[in-house]
């Protein structure tokens, strides 16, 4: 997994997954037009505002609510290269994963780092570099059988390989 | 050491004899669900995958019920999307608009789900069947698929967090609902993350299997991957002419391990009200009074069952909806629909000025059939209150159980039972 530079865009607890993208637009599962969507509610524009490779960081129970999938898909859509955040809702830790959307638990980070901070983060390793202010950071190691999906791309070609293989 | 429910469920399915919170696990699923929203999504998945079939094609469950009947184009290709993959895999369970309901009202009903299941579900509520002594989960479509294709996915065994709740609740009007909101506006809408909540106690066991369900529903609002009930006779009453395959009773050890048990009396819980924006922000209905309204919703997979439009209609009956309000009310069957139209419960809303409409989880999470504007506030049985969750991200929606919502809606304000009759 590569070394991922981005900028942050710094949000609160309890970011759920309506508000990451709204049920009015799960009319759709077209990766582009939920990205157009990502975060309306939160920061409108987000789409002219992201550049490619920039971070997310949250603080609790980072998409808590639903269980769409559309929500990952948004976020990795728009741009963002990974999320960070002080913990994670179960479901959308394991759609993130499972679409290959690198998520960090990092809970120090997340509440040093300031909107704005230009971050480098190795995803595999959980270290991150804030340049802004030249701290640095671990967050939590990904499980073995977690970091073998995200090397695979996700779990679909997880899966897909293995089927290959007749396992 | 003894196991919990939930562990003896995941071990049965691992085909191991024992397995401890924190091992992963592959566990085979006896049901796989989708949606209208989430199916497609699935469905193209799927196809990555590299096989033809899905594992089995009684236990792959597809329901229109989100935006459906279809809301828009999108949303009825979404729908015609799952119904031509229910064709073409020749899926003994899908279900048209007309013949199904809310899916977490319709699988239990329909005797699809029975305790001792290991059902994953993409649709977060999919914990509901844990009201029945099951282990149901939700997912996102990805694992659907994976599920879909493989009839197992990966577990991690959660902790369990054993509630005891226990008296009587003087206030008739306390229900199900009540004690789950109760329990999350206690522990925080990340109380029980990864973990499974067990509801145990008097308070819970003279629970209807209705209200059981509907605490089970909202054990994800709590962050929890499950929320679970050991059955019982009523369950076992409930099930056995429903069942469409045998099912197994689980129950927990004596001496099973949980992470905490946290006991809550409820001799003087009083009816909950979670304002915005989280479910945990309860206050009792008596400290909510003041708030004025614009709308309420009684339905959804969280209070859509038969016994909540009795509860409603009880209040409802003679009285009019305040002139200023709509009020939505939404069966979550045909079945439940058909039993509500023979115990005159339509009729009642009807005449009291409310719309009955056809199943669907529409308002619930900001579809349609009651979507709310700029600056408007809802009472609603639903189940989740987050901002813009039911319209316009300025909108606000207030939580509650059957019986407060029909008394707000012939106030015009949140209001208790006792100020309409």
């Amino acid at each position: 997994m590569q070394i991922l530079k981005g900028r942050v865009f710094k949000l609160g607890d309890d970011i759920d997954t309506d508000l990451i993208i709204a049920a009015r637009y799960l009319n759709s599962s077209e990766p582009e037009y939920l990205a157009s969507h990502c975060l309306e509610d939160l920061i409108p524009q987000l789409d002219e505002k992201v550049n490619p490779g920039d971070i997310l960081v949250a603080g609790r129970n980072f998409g808590c609510g639903s269980s769409r999938e559309h929500a990952p898909i948004a976020i990795k859509y728009a741009g963002f290269s990974c999320v960070l955040a002080e913990s994670y809702a179960r479901i959308f830790y394991r759609n993130a994963i499972n679409i290959g959307l690198p998520i960090i638990v990092a809970p120090e980070a997340c509440r040093a780092i300031k909107e704005g901070d230009k971050l480098e983060v190795d995803p595999r390793e959980g270290t991150i570099i804030n340049h802004t202010t030249s701290e640095q950071y671990k967050g939590e190691p990904f499980p073995p059988f977690i970091l073998e999906i995200l090397l695979s791309g996700g779990l679909i070609p997880h899966v897909a390989e293995k089927v290959k293989k007749g396992d | 050491m003894g196991m919990t429910i939930a562990e003896k469920i995941l071990a049965a399915h691992a085909g191991l004899s024992k397995v401890t919170p924190g091992e992963l696990i592959n566990a085979k699923l006896d049901l796989v669900l989708a949606n209208d929203i989430t199916g497609p999504l699935a469905i193209k998945e799927f196809r990555k995958i590299g096989l033809d079939l899905v594992f089995d094609k009684n236990k792959v469950v597809l329901i229109p019920d989100h935006f459906a009947p279809a809301k828009d184009i999108k949303s009825a290709e979404q729908c015609r999307d799952i119904k031509e993959f229910s064709r073409e895999q020749d899926l003994a369970h899908y279900y048209e608009v007309g013949r199904n309901g809310i899916e977490h009202c319709f699988l239990p009903e329909q005797g699809l789900v029975v305790p001792g299941d290991l059902v994953i579900g993409a649709d977060s509520h999919t914990c509901t069947y844990g009201g029945l002594g099951a282990f149901s989960t939700g997912v996102g479509s990805t694992d659907l698929a994976v599920g879909m294709a493989m009839g197992e996915i990966w577990f991690r065994v959660p902790e369990s967090i054993k509630f005891v709740l226990t008296g009587k609740p003087k206030n008739k009007w306390v229900s199900g609902k009540d004690y789950i909101l109760a329990i999350i506006g206690k522990i925080g809408v990340d109380g029980a993350q990864y973990k499974a909540m067990e509801f145990t106690g008097e308070a819970v066991t003279n629970l209807s299997v209705d209200g059981r369900l509907t605490m089970a529903n909202m054990a994800i609002e709590a962050g929890a991957k499950a929320g679970l009930i050991a059955p019982d006779d009523k369950t076992i009453e409930y099930v056995k002419d429903r069942a469409k395959k045998p099912w197994k009773v689980y129950e927990s050890d004596a001496d099973a391990k949980y992470s905490e048990v946290i006991e809550i009396d409820v001799t003087d819980l009083e009816p909950q009200v979670a304002f915005p924006h989280l479910p945990s922000n309860t206050r009792s209905v008596a400290d909510s009074t003041h708030v004025k309204i614009d709308q309420v919703v009684i339905g959804s997979c969280t209070n859509g069952r038969f016994e909540d439009l009795q509860i409603a209609a009880q209040i409802m009956k003679g009285k009019k909806v305040h002139p200023d309000l709509r009020a939505i009310v939404i069966p979550g069957t045909q079945q439940i629909y058909m039993q509500a139209v023979n115990a005159g419960l339509v009729q009642i809303f009807v005449e009291a000025g409310a719309v009955v409409s056809t199943p669907t989880c529409g308002p619930c999470l900001g579809g349609y059939m009651g979507i709310l504007a700029k600056g408007e506030r809802a009472v609603s049985t639903t189940n989740r209150n987050f901002v813009g969750r039911m319209g316009h991200p300025e909108s606000e929606v207030y939580l509650s159980n059957p019986a407060i919502a029909a008394a707000s809606a012939v106030l015009g304000r949140i209001a208790s039972p006792e100020e309409v009759l």
